[in-house]
């Protein structure tokens, strides 16, 4: 979901922490952030679907953005949170580390992800965006979920 | 939604009820149970469809249903007899006129060839096709009153044919009389399907324009060879105040646009802005897609008290209970794990809470509950469909219409009915040929039922066909290598042949049952959603197919289990018995398997916990629980889990919304301390046992 770029291409930005890296994701896609709850682990599932657990009635998926992004499976502490996103029409929880600051940048700042020879780089940093001495990566949301099992018949 | 788009969906609601009513009925005559009443109620409910068409402008349909509506007055002032032949005319005349409004809802095209050949059988029945005269439509009627302007036509390049040309010139008269150029255009187009030319060149410019004057004429060709006689006879009744000329192997006039009579007629009321009507008549009309149900409402006064209530909302109050019998099975558990205890004041006033919660859930659930009928009633037609063309002559029988059953399962009742009453037309009943032969009645009879049977729906479709050919089934089974040459099986499991994946009885693919889906599919998709699905047969006799499902698929009765540290839910249904198994009753096969003997039977035992990739190396299951479940067609297998926890009912949760179908689970719910839990399927588990090599366990983090 895109933000809607105002007069001046304004984009509103959550960022996160995981490990040492810093992201960030369209606030337009975020519908809540809320504590990390020990998620119900499902079966024959790649390592980064931590589970599902009870948002409100509605199962949610888990995904654990840092083995999504190839950068180990996250401990998960009490400061680690879950960012409910919606994806398409589903909604997902992201499980990071921890939740910095909402920011607003101008579109104009965002660099195009320069290719360093990463399936997971091209495939979930839409671009990068330098800030105060640091660099926050955009994460692409599309292609967090694993690829629907498509049911035969 | 603008408010008129509004009235129309209520149109086609009603719509919707007035051909489920229409088919009824007419199914009552063809039994010979209706009177005179039945038949004023089948010509009210082609007559309302007919007004409130007209008032959207969906003009096929307006002009069908004004030809079946002619067709039934005949038949309600006596003139036409409701006899069997004539009903079965009709009830074909029902299934196009619910194509033309599928058409007008933009669900789907009508066969125009079939429509016209129906509008001449029903017009076969009047004795003639001269009713324009009584003609309804006064939607474009005396256009001229108000005034052309010349109309621009998109148009390709007529194409070159010989056959035969009519050049229709209506005079001031003809209009002036209330005649309409536009009907005698769709009349003509109905003989045959014609290209349709309007030459305006003759039409002046505003200023000079008469409005009460004719300027247009029309040339109509017919590529192939056409019944003169009978396009005369469309102008029979205007004689001289529309003159005609007919010629064989005109050539085509060049460089005139040629239009279809559908683009041509939508041109024609653009350009002419709204329809000419008189007052009286505009109000009718509006008037009119309310008037319908009102008409039906009064026929049937003692009917019960209802509302119409957005689906939504009902859906919004059941996903709220849900979440309040969550809520309070939280609570309850807290209180029970707290000091207080479960003799306090607040454990008993829990009690009432649950029971009460329980009660509000029923009564929520009853509200959706829908009765079958609306699904049934579809089928008719299907048989028609079928056994027009299969040759066959079967006689539909339904029982049990009012059994009641959850929205969410109706919904997904047709597709398996559906495809079992093809089945039991196509592959079950004999040629009537056959059946005289066999001393049977030429005429097959089907028999759709439904019923309630320990909290579940049962429906069974049933024919008097010849049953399953047991030697050939088996001999394909053979021949596709689904069994062993040698195998012994009893007569039922032979039946149940036909649900294995890969199998087709009809020697030829048919063009009824052989679309690719075999039963196979239909029995998956029937397990998908915790139903059964079985057939027995009678050599000679006949077969059954039986369906059950789930009341509900909102919420289930399930069996809480542990697996590690893992809380699952089975279905009870699944479950034939729970034990503690003895370690003589324990048998090891194999490297790593294990059977287990329950009363003389040898049963595998899956582990639950490896089943899911929940642990590597399963339990000794002499230290857990045996669940001896059974899958469908009856394959059974001891699940073995760490413990019981209990049985209660839970409130199914997609996987799906959020995430996607997991081999091995068939849903979730969430239990009384807010966590989500995995509902087995049991089938997928018992599956999972055969092909063990592609369970693979997952590294689990939590």
């Amino acid at each position: 979901m895109d933000a809607t770029i105002s007069h001046t291409e304004l984009l509103e930005l959550i960022s996160f922490r995981i490990g040492e890296q810093d992201f960030c994701l369209d606030i337009m896609a975020v519908r809540e952030v809320r504590g990390w709850t020990v998620a119900t682990p499902l079966p024959h599932s790649p390592p980064y679907v931590r589970g599902v657990i009870n948002l409100r009635g509605a199962v949610l998926p888990i995904i654990d953005l840092k083995a999504r992004l190839g950068l180990g499976e996250t401990v998960p502490t009490q400061r680690s949170v879950i960012i409910v996103v919606h994806i398409g029409d589903r909604l997902v929880g992201l499980l990071v580390d921890e939740v910095s600051e909402v920011l607003e940048v101008d579109k104009a700042t965002i660099q195009a992800t320069p290719s360093v020879g990463c399936d997971t780089v091209e495939q979930f940093v839409r671009g990068i965006i330098p800030l105060e001495g640091r660099m926050l990566s955009w994460i692409e949301l599309d292609e967090i979920l694993p690829v629907r099992i498509d049911e035969a018949a | 939604m603008d408010s008129f788009e509004a009235i129309k969906q209520t149109y086609f609601q009603e719509c919707d009820e007035l051909l489920a009513d229409l088919e009824q009925n007419l199914l009552m005559l063809e039994a010979g149970e209706g009177d005179g009443d039945t038949i004023n109620a089948v010509f009210r409910a082609v007559h309302s469809v007919k007004g409130g068409a007209g008032a959207f402008g969906f003009e096929a349909l307006v002009a069908f249903a004004h030809i079946f509506e002619t067709t039934l007055d005949d038949m309600r002032s006596g003139k036409l007899d409701p006899e069997q032949d004539v009903i079965k005319i009709m009830l074909r005349a029902s299934d196009v006129l619910v194509d033309h409004l599928q058409a007008a809802k933009g669900q789907g095209v009508v066969d125009e060839e079939r429509a016209a050949t129906m509008s001449r059988e029903l017009e076969a029945l009047v004795g003639g096709g001269s009713n324009e005269e009584t003609a309804p439509l006064s939607g474009e009627s005396g256009g001229d009153e108000w005034g052309f302007k010349p109309l621009m036509f998109e148009v390709d390049a007529p194409a070159p044919a010989a056959g035969l040309t009519l050049v229709m010139r209506p005079t001031a008269t003809m209009y002036a009389k209330g005649h309409d150029a536009v009907l005698f255009l769709r009349e003509l187009e109905r003989i045959a399907h014609a290209e349709i030319e309007l030459d305006a060149s003759a039409l002046p410019s505003l200023d000079a324009l008469d409005p009460e004057a004719s300027y247009l004429t029309w040339t109509v060709r017919w590529p192939a060879d056409v019944d003169e006689k009978a396009i005369r006879d469309v102008f029979d009744f205007v004689g001289d105040d529309c003159p005609i000329e007919l010629k064989r192997d005109a050539p085509a006039p060049p460089h005139q646009p040629a239009v279809d009579v559908a683009a041509m007629l939508a041109n024609i009321r653009d350009a002419a802005g709204p329809p000419v009507v008189t007052e009286e008549e505009h109000e009718e009309k509006v008037a009119s897609p309310a008037a319908p149900g009102g008409k039906i409402e009064s026929k049937s006064g003692a009917a019960a008290a209802t509302i119409r209530v957005d689906l939504e909302r009902v859906d919004r109050m059941i996903d709220l209970v849900g979440e309040l019998v969550i809520n309070q099975a939280m609570l309850a558990q807290r209180v029970a794990e707290s000091e207080t205890g479960r003799s306090s004041s607040i454990a008993m006033g829990l009690d009432e809470l649950e029971q009460l919660t329980r009660e509000i859930q029923d009564s929520v659930m009853a509200i959706r509950a829908q009765p079958v009928k609306s699904v049934f009633q579809r089928m008719p037609r299907l048989v028609r469909e079928i056994a027009g063309a299969t040759g066959k002559q079967v006689r539909l029988v339904t029982e049990g219409e009012n059994t009641e059953v959850d929205k969410t399962v109706i919904e997904r009742l047709s597709d398996p009915i559906t495809h079992m009453l093809r089945n039991a037309i196509d592959h079950g009943l004999e040629t009537p040929e056959e059946r005289s032969a066999s001393g049977k009645s030429p005429e097959g009879v089907v028999r759709l039922a439904a019923l309630h049977r320990s909290g579940r729906i049962v429906i069974e479709v049933s024919d008097d066909g010849k049953g399953i050919n047991r030697p050939r089934v088996r001999e394909i089974a053979v021949n596709k290598g689904l069994i062993q040459p040698d195998a012994n099986l009893s007569d039922d499991e032979i039946d149940n042949l036909i649900f294995l994946p890969g199998f087709s009885t009809a020697s030829a693919v048919s063009n009824i049952s052989g679309r690719g889906v075999g039963m196979d599919v239909v029995k998956r998709s029937i397990q998908g959603l915790g139903g059964r699905i079985s057939i027995a047969s009678v050599p000679g006799k006949g077969s059954t197919f039986t369906l059950s499902l789930p009341l509900t698929l909102a919420v289930l009765d399930g069996m809480v289990i542990s697996a590690g540290e893992q809380t699952l839910v089975a279905p009870l249904t699944a479950i034939v018995e729970t034990l503690r198994p003895k370690p003589q009753d324990i048998r090891p096969i194999g490297p790593n398997a294990a059977l287990l003997a329950v009363r003389g039977a040898h049963v595998p035992l899956i582990d639950v916990g490896v089943a899911l990739g929940l642990r590597d190396t399963p339990i000794d299951a002499t230290a857990g629980v045996v669940l001896l479940v059974e899958g469908e067609g009856g394959a059974r297998a001891g699940v073995v889990a760490d413990e019981i926890q209990g049985q209660r009912q839970v409130v199914i949760k997609s996987l799906e919304a959020n995430y996607q179908r997991v081999g091995g689970i068939a849903a979730a719910t969430i239990l009384g301390d807010g966590r989500v839990a995995l509902i087995l399927d049991v089938d997928a588990i018992i599956a999972s046992q055969r092909d063990r090599t592609e369970a693979k366990p997952i590294a689990l983090a939590s």
